[in-house]
């Protein structure tokens, strides 16, 4: 199965309990991993409200996942 | 040279502003943004800032690009901290020369508007009497 290196950031490294993690999935696409991640953790923001990050860009949430991807799940922003 | 930096310590600030010292420059427009001492009624004692760095440095560098694109300006940088700050520590900082002081203005303003919604970067308020909490975004509510 692909592994995948996912880093959290916000309140999702507070949910998940973690700020790094190598996840092994089968799921296709970076919405499914995110689903995954809810049902794993309980991450209460809806992907309506996030953006994802592939490889440090942006990228839809129809992208495809291969071993070795680096996915960041960005919560609304507060900076400034 | 990223025009747009993350840091996670204080950055020299004359430094900065002397990178847009340029002959062609008529003026030059600067926002700082401080750590306030209240937040919604809550008095802060400090705000924590963490940023995902190698996408809110390229995404901050988008933003001073486009400035440069929509804007008749000559250049502009800016800086973003992370890590903890006290109240009155500057968080973040954009610097604009430019020909005459209107796009210099309004380019100032477009990116500091464009920062906090796009960038990121979050940050996590510290309360006087020690509870702490993730800030909600700016656009949504």
């Amino acid at each position: 199965m692909p592994r995948i290196e996912l880093e959290y950031f916000a309140q999702l490294g507070e949910q998940a309990g973690r700020r790094t993690e190598t996840r092994e999935t089968s799921v296709a696409t970076a919405a499914a991993l995110y689903d995954e991640l809810r049902a794993a953790y309980g991450f209460v923001l809806p992907p309506e409200q996030m953006r994802v990050a592939v490889n440090a860009a942006f990228r839809p949430w129809t992208q495809g996942l291969r071993d070795g991807d680096h996915v960041v799940f960005i919560p609304p922003v507060s900076g400034g | 040279m990223n025009r747009f930096l993350i840091a996670d310590a204080p950055v020299d600030i004359a430094a900065l502003r002397e990178a847009l010292l340029k002959p062609e420059a008529g003026g030059f427009c600067t926002f700082e943004g401080w750590v306030r001492q209240t937040n919604e009624g809550r008095a802060v004692s400090g705000i924590q800032y963490q940023a995902f760095a190698p996408l809110a440095s390229s995404e901050g560098q988008t933003i001073l690009d486009e400035a440069l694109a929509r804007f008749e300006i000559t250049a502009t940088r800016a800086m973003h901290r992370t890590g903890y700050l006290p109240v009155g520590d500057i968080a973040v900082w954009i610097g604009v020369a430019a020909p005459h002081r209107d796009a210099a203005f309004r380019a100032c303003r477009y990116i500091i508007d464009e920062i906090k919604t796009r960038v990121p970067v979050w940050k996590r308020e510290h309360y006087v009497g020690g509870c702490a909490e993730w800030v909600a975004c700016h656009h949504v509510g």
